[in-house]
């Protein structure tokens, strides 16, 4: 029992610390600012990805109540391989030039090492990467350049593990709609992918509600409903700073007694670190599965996101046990490495990629697609 | 969990007592473990290769000082070198000799860029300056009514001519709203622009046109803490389009390591301004390189930790409950340990903090294992119990303790070992009261941080010092971390006027707060011990 222990004199000791702390402010003249609140009223600083693209015009006139006809499914998978395989891929073009250098010594490595480690796929993954594709070319022996690319290709593959899952589970059981549910850290584009998955989904031939259960932040719910008017999806919104849980349960209520096939719930951006809101997160799960259970959590990561990627999805899975992941921002220069790291240590695949600012830009992550486009000059 | 960068070496440097000078073959072994470290704060690979470039060249030289183990010494000049970096040219917002001053933000999408353009607003109107909001992001739905309803919170009106959602020219608003700033004599004008990547050459086309349309006095680029090896492209890349002045660093109340500010600061060499660490529109401050150096290097960030507690924790209370407690007559109740872990707890998990608790580090296994409903047991323990149970815990019988463990739903042994647990350790901090009680005033016992477990024979020498002096005695508790700088590094002590405290000896004083040896031997028995 010495956790026990160690509870107590911890947190004994600890508020000795912040008493001393407090008492030495005081004396120093400066007075302790008031108790903050745990859900400040302010918004959350949450700036989501992607506006219509000023290359996609008619995407950009929502004064216009005409609905617009989203692009096939099919026909997203063509872009992903132009996008990845454009010029902003200096992964790719690292990786085939150094392994078709003539000679692999410990500079050409480290250099291999460096592209990965830039990726921000972290530098576990990346050190495991490095020594099975030496020990593979070194049995093989280095013959050409077509070889060594042969074997990264598999061992990236195998990082990426295509044996995963990623279809969207979208369909409720017996006759409830599908809940999807969507979570993430401020600012890594909920909303915005939200409004192209409710565009995929239209697309598809299903009927969507969109839950606007961000409650918190200045103006999301407005976002949200200007996503969902363009394909003419209904949203269902609350009061600003309203409960989210009451606002999910709505729309997933409205769901039920339109007979919709899925409900999308947005939720407030929140950082993993703030308990509180992750107590709000739980709680509008739980409240939602008073009507239909929750067929998918998706968490959102920013490309850019670097090792805190990590973290981030643990906490989350640990609060929401979430079921896929969403990649967003990809179409930057950023490679969103950290994925690697969170579908390994957390089990939970990549489904959807979010390319772009367009509004047809997110699409379904396919692990050979991936690594091939990754591969392609 | 990463171990911080101390434990590493520490493993490192575990067979290299008695030597005077670090070897080569030492430092590489250094090197690597900060490169690991550094790399999984985010820093840029470039940057790191370069730093530890430097590094090793500057320990090479060096002498171990007698005072501190090597792998102290080596954190210190890694911090010393990481704060000089960040440090670089600290500065405050230039404003232009002829109102209005124009302050342009610019970021990838989702870095703050709205609700930072609202902190800026209500902080300079704190300053007496009349701001202006300007929404040139027209781009992203509804950006507009955002920057609106965060100028309303803050206060500070909104030059919104333009709907947005696509419609509109931005470079035509930023320009039309210096002039109104002018006619309604508002002296800071805030350019709020869409998020772009830095790759999208159209709109840094875009954004170099509103520059060229306003013509700021700062361009600030607002970037998210958790952005990773991507930082320094982002960066140049907005440094070739629009080009900045500054960088504000937002979401640090996260618990990113942030290492994009090093790997930003050190490539880009514009200074670091602000640090936005949080949801309220006040959450906002001035950049701290210091901190910031702690925590890229993953020690625990104690200064944040209790600018954090400040804000948890309700003073009164947490200065009587600690004035009981270590004034020994028994008068700390478990309904104040209540209160305190309550209190503990609304900052986040309790793993969590006593992890960042510096001195901990030797526990970490333990404290990852720490459950939190194993917490909320304890809680509800201690709200089974009367008022009076919970003020004076020796009147727990064997009757009042089996009431307990059923009200609270657990076993009599349960119960029986909590309040014996506290009761040691209540012991326990009260010894320690009793030990360092002496030359405080004001505050019998405030534990004045102590130095290193090996030598307490000479603290308490220098506690008698300190208590001796009568400048220092008139200073009070503030006193304390200054005697312990003194120990800490004798050529600062006269600099430091016992009077006059500044933030910087604060935070040395608490970085180098560690767990009572007392204590630490405790924990230390405990672990081998059976129990």
């Amino acid at each position: 029992m010495d956790l026990l222990q160690l509870l107590i004199i911890g947190v004994l000791g600890f508020a000795i610390v912040v008493a001393g702390t407090i008492f030495l402010a005081r004396r120093r003249m400066l007075p302790p600012s008031e108790p903050r609140r745990q859900l400040p009223e302010e918004p959350a600083p949450s700036e989501p990805a992607g506006e219509p693209a000023a290359d996609q015009p008619a995407a950009s006139a929502p004064a216009t109540p005409t609905l617009e006809r989203p692009e096939a499914p099919t026909t997203r998978m063509a872009r992903l391989r132009r996008r990845l395989a454009g010029s902003n891929n200096p992964l790719a073009r690292g990786l085939l030039s150094i392994l078709s250098s003539d000679r692999l010594d410990a500079e050409v490595w480290d250099d291999f090492e460096a592209t990965l480690i830039t990726s921000d796929l972290g530098v576990g993954p990346t050190q495991e990467l490095v020594d099975a594709l030496r020990s593979e070319l070194a049995i093989e022996g280095v013959g050409d350049a077509g070889r060594a690319r042969d074997v990264l290709r598999r061992e990236l593959l195998q990082l990426v593990n295509p044996d995963f899952d990623r279809t969207l589970a979208v369909d409720g059981a017996d006759g409830k709609p599908g809940v999807v549910l969507v979570v993430g850290v401020n600012g890594t584009g909920k909303t915005t992918t939200i409004g192209k998955l409710a565009r995929v989904l239209v697309a598809e031939g299903k009927s969507v509600v969109l839950g606007a259960a961000d409650t918190f932040r200045a103006a999301a719910a407005d976002q949200l409903q200007t996503w969902g008017d363009r394909v003419g999806v209904p949203t269902v919104r609350g009061p600003e700073g309203g409960d989210p849980a009451a606002v999910a349960y709505q729309a997933v209520q409205r769901g039920l007694d339109e007979g919709a096939d899925v409900v999308v719930v947005d939720t407030a951006g929140r950082l993993h670190t703030k308990t509180g809101l992750m107590d709000e997160l739980g709680k509008i799960k739980r409240v939602i599965e008073k009507l239909a259970p929750v067929t998918e959590v998706l968490l959102l990561i920013d490309a850019t996101t670097g090792q805190n990627g990590l973290i981030q999805a643990r906490v989350f899975a640990e609060v929401v046990q979430i079921t896929g992941i969403v990649l967003s921002k990809l179409d930057g220069s950023a490679k969103g490495g950290i994925v690697v790291q969170v579908q390994r240590e957390l089990g939970v695949p990549v489904k959807l990629i979010g390319l772009g600012e367009g509004v047809d830009d997110l699409v379904p992550f396919d692990a050979a697609e991936f690594v091939d486009a990754l591969l392609t000059d | 969990m990463f171990d911080t960068l101390q434990d590493r070496l520490s493993e490192v440097f575990k067979n290299l007592r008695g030597k005077s000078r670090l070897s080569e073959a030492d430092i590489d072994a250094t090197a690597r473990e900060i490169r690991l470290a550094l790399l999984e704060a985010d820093v840029n690979l470039g940057v790191v290769k370069e730093f530890i470039a430097n590094l090793k060249a500057r320990a090479l030289g060096a002498d171990i000082h007698k005072a501190l183990n090597p792998s102290q010494q080596i954190v210190k000049i890694v911090n010393e070198e990481l704060i000089e970096i960040l440090g670089g040219e600290a500065r405050t917002l230039r404003f232009a000799k002829r109102p209005p001053t124009v302050i342009m933000l610019a970021g990838l999408q989702g870095s703050g860029k709205t609700t930072l353009a609202g902190k800026l607003g209500l902080w300079l109107k704190g300053q007496g300056h009349s701001p202006l909001l300007v929404a040139a992001d027209l781009q992203r739905p509804n950006a507009v009514n955002q920057l609106q309803v965060v100028g309303e919170r803050a206060g500070v009106h909104v030059y919104a001519p333009e709907p947005g959602n696509g419609v509109g020219d931005p470079v035509q608003v930023a320009r039309t709203s210096i002039l109104h700033a002018m006619s309604k004599l508002y002296d800071v004008v805030i350019v709020d622009t869409a998020g772009r990547l830095g790759i999208d050459s159209e709109l840094m086309q875009q954004a170099a046109d509103i520059r060229g349309a306003v013509n700021p006095n700062e361009v600030l680029f607002v970037v998210d803490a958790m952005i990773g090896q991507d930082a320094v492209n982002t960066a140049q890349a907005f440094a070739d389009g629009v080009g900045f002045d500054g960088v504000v660093l937002t979401k640090l109340d996260g618990d990113a390591r942030g290492g994009a500010a090093l790997s930003i600061a050190k490539v880009i060499g514009k200074p670091i301004m602000f640090a936005s660490n949080g949801e309220g529109l006040k959450d906002f401050d001035a950049f701290h390189p210091d901190r910031m150096a702690s925590r890229i290097l993953g020690m625990g960030d104690v200064l944040t930790l209790i600018e954090q507690a400040e804000k948890t924790f309700d003073a009164e209370q947490t200065a009587k409950a600690a004035e009981k407690l270590l004034g020994g007559r028994g008068e700390f109740g478990l309904d104040d340990f209540l209160q305190q872990m309550q209190a503990v707890r609304r900052m986040g998990p309790l793993s969590k903090i006593l992890g960042m608790m510096p001195g901990m580090g030797g526990m970490k296994d333990q404290i990852n294992n720490i459950d939190e409903r194993e917490i909320d047991r304890l809680e509800a323990i201690i709200k089974s119990m009367t008022p009076a149970e919970r003020a004076n815990p020796k009147i727990l019988d064997g009757s009042r303790r089996s009431r307990i463990a059923k009200g609270s739903g657990t076993t009599v042994t349960d119960v029986n070992s909590l309040v014996n647990r506290f009761f040691e350790a209540r012991k326990m901090m009260q010894q320690l009261g009793g030990q360092m009680g002496g030359g405080m005033p004001g505050m019998p016992g405030l534990p004045g941080p102590r130095r290193q477990p090996a030598r307490p024979a000479k603290a308490k020498g220098r506690g008698k010092g300190v208590s001796g002096n009568p400048a220092k005695r008139a200073a009070g508790p503030a006193a304390a971390p200054a005697a312990q700088q003194q120990e800490w590094n004798p050529a600062d002590a006269f600099g430091v006027g016992a009077g006059k405290q500044s933030d910087a000896d604060l935070a040395k004083a608490l970085g180098d707060f560690q767990l009572p040896p007392d204590l630490q031997k405790m924990f230390d028995q405990k672990n081998q011990g059976p129990r």
